[in-house]
């Protein structure tokens, strides 16, 4: 089995390679226009260009200190509501269908409405991530500490576990790893919809910077700051996921 | 514990009156006209665009949008799936490529394709089926391998030929991850169009959004979210109701 895997590897480096000469041909040919496609040499260029003068700081940490704000609010927001509603199966019957249909609405169309409350600048990009974040929080949350094992609250109950007890060593264990699975999906979306805000209508971060390029019709920075952008989403999912397991194992 | 009790389904109902209350006394005590508007005035101006032809015309334009850009992501996705779920050798070269671009945020490309396919319809459906085309390969990848391997023995066993292998037992068998993929295939359709919309447009729902926001005349634009929510909501529902009827016989 392993002793093949080379194969596989080979043929996705010669894809890889197909595409990057097909990239290279046609805009040194000039079969497109370089307004559309600079050369892959250039943008190559530029994004060593970008990571090495450090051109990247100021927007990338715009939208990190947008994207942690906001996934503050709606963890917060999530766990506290998501709990409370969880404590009755009545209030969990009323309350998460709520929930799951707003959160079938493209939560995007707010934005809109989000910059003419909170403005072109960080605070509709807080806005929208924190909306878009809360309910897959919450509604982990619900399921989490909504379908607790009774026979775990009853014995713990029986042996005479006060609230704190209760709270701390049979609910909160039981509902961690929902909940966890809801934050990692909360946060990883978060970013998404505030890159995507970003390039709908902002002031500055990683997406306006994008949009800046391609509007100045700069392609080959435009393309290093995709670059940059999709290496920053890969370092933000791995290390999300990372930081899950690693948590899972020391709790489980 | 109150002797009476309502369904939760009142209960939910009531929750959302008294919500819209709250909004509505709200805004008329204390809110900004040109920032905010009560929920009667929005429906003010949801009447309105009746008769309003450039508005009904973008909303148009937007639910074309959307099922164009579907139709392409499932003709491009479908083969492509069962290409890739099929083929052992399809599968480990270029699955994990699909993983792989699957995780690139697409927002980033989202000047790149206006840029190619112009600020008319054309960006808003290529941005709408790049986003809602990887959903259907993974989940027909997934659905192909999920057959159960004991089926496709045994009708080798009883000397079915390839192709009759996969028309009677891989085909039926991924029917419900073919329409779970169509659902949320839907969902980032609906997030590509929305973005390309609000993004640039000449006389989409973006163009309007934008010169409401810009008019500030919140109520028409709440309206005009609250009609695009609509939208959303029908497809959504369209698409989870064939999935419940497709994957019914399968239990």
């Amino acid at each position: 089995m392993s002793g093949g895997r080379w194969i596989y590897r080979l043929v996705q480096l010669a894809f890889l390679a197909a595409v990057l000469g097909a990239w290279q041909y046609s805009s040194s040919e000039g079969l497109v226009s370089p307004i559309l496609l600079p050369s892959f040499t250039a943008s190559v260029h530029e994004f060593v260009k970008v990571l090495s003068t450090g051109a990247f700081w100021p927007d990338l940490r715009v939208t990190l200190y947008e994207l942690i704000v906001a996934f503050l609010i709606a963890a917060s927001a999530g766990c506290t509501i998501g709990y409370l509603v969880s404590r009755t199966g009545y209030s969990i019957r009323v309350f998460d269908p709520l929930f799951a249909g707003i959160y079938s609405i493209p939560t995007i169309l707010l934005f809109p409405l989000y910059v003419l409350f909170f403005g072109l600048g960080a605070g509709s990009k807080i806005a929208i991530g924190a909306t878009i974040a809360f309910f897959p929080v919450v509604l982990n949350t619900i399921a989490g500490f909504g379908f607790v094992d009774k026979t775990y609250v009853t014995a713990a109950r029986s042996m005479g576990a006060s609230g704190v007890q209760m709270f701390w060593s049979v609910l909160m264990p039981a509902a961690f790893p929902v909940m966890l699975t809801g934050l990692r999906m909360g946060f990883i979306i978060a970013f998404l919809a505030i890159l995507g805000s970003e390039t709908i209508a902002s002031l500055s971060g990683l997406g306006h910077r994008i949009v800046t390029y391609a509007e100045s019709m700069d392609p080959a920075k435009m393309f290093a700051y995709i670059f940059f952008a999709i290496l920053i989403a890969l370092l933000l999912n791995t290390s999300v996921s990372m930081i899950e397991a690693r948590v899972r194992r020391g709790h489980g | 514990m109150s002797s009476v009790r309502l369904g939760p389904g009142a209960a939910r109902l009531l929750v959302i009156v008294a919500l819209v209350i709250v909004w509505e006394v709200g805004v008329r005590v204390d809110g900004d006209p040109l920032f905010m508007s009560p929920p009667s005035s929005v429906v003010v101006s949801l009447l309105g665009f009746v008769t309003n032809l450039p508005v009904l015309g973008a909303l148009r334009t937007t639910l074309w949008e959307l099922v164009a850009a579907f139709l392409i992501a499932v003709a491009i996705g479908l083969p492509l799936g069962l290409i890739i779920g099929l083929q052992r050798f399809a599968y480990r070269s270029f699955h994990p490529i699909v993983l792989l671009l699957y995780a690139i945020p697409q927002a980033t490309i989202l000047p790149l394709v206006v840029l190619m396919f112009g600020i008319g319809p054309a960006s808003k459906i290529a941005f709408g089926a790049t986003h809602a085309v990887f959903p259907i390969v993974v989940t027909i990848v997934a659905g192909v391998q999920g057959v159960k391997p004991t089926l496709v023995t045994c009708a080798r066993s009883m000397g079915a030929s390839r192709a009759q292998i996969l028309a009677n037992v891989v085909l039926p068998h991924m029917v419900p991850s073919f329409f779970t993929g169509m659902r949320l295939a839907m969902t980032s359709d609906l997030i590509g169009v929305l973005l390309a919309e609000l993004y640039v447009s000449q006389a989409g729902v973006g163009h309007f959004t934008r010169l409401f926001t810009e008019s500030f005349e919140p109520s028409k634009l709440f309206a005009l979210i609250a009609c695009l929510a609509a939208i959303a909501v029908l497809l959504n529902e369209l698409c989870r109701r064939a999935e419940r009827r497709m994957s019914r016989w399968h239990d």
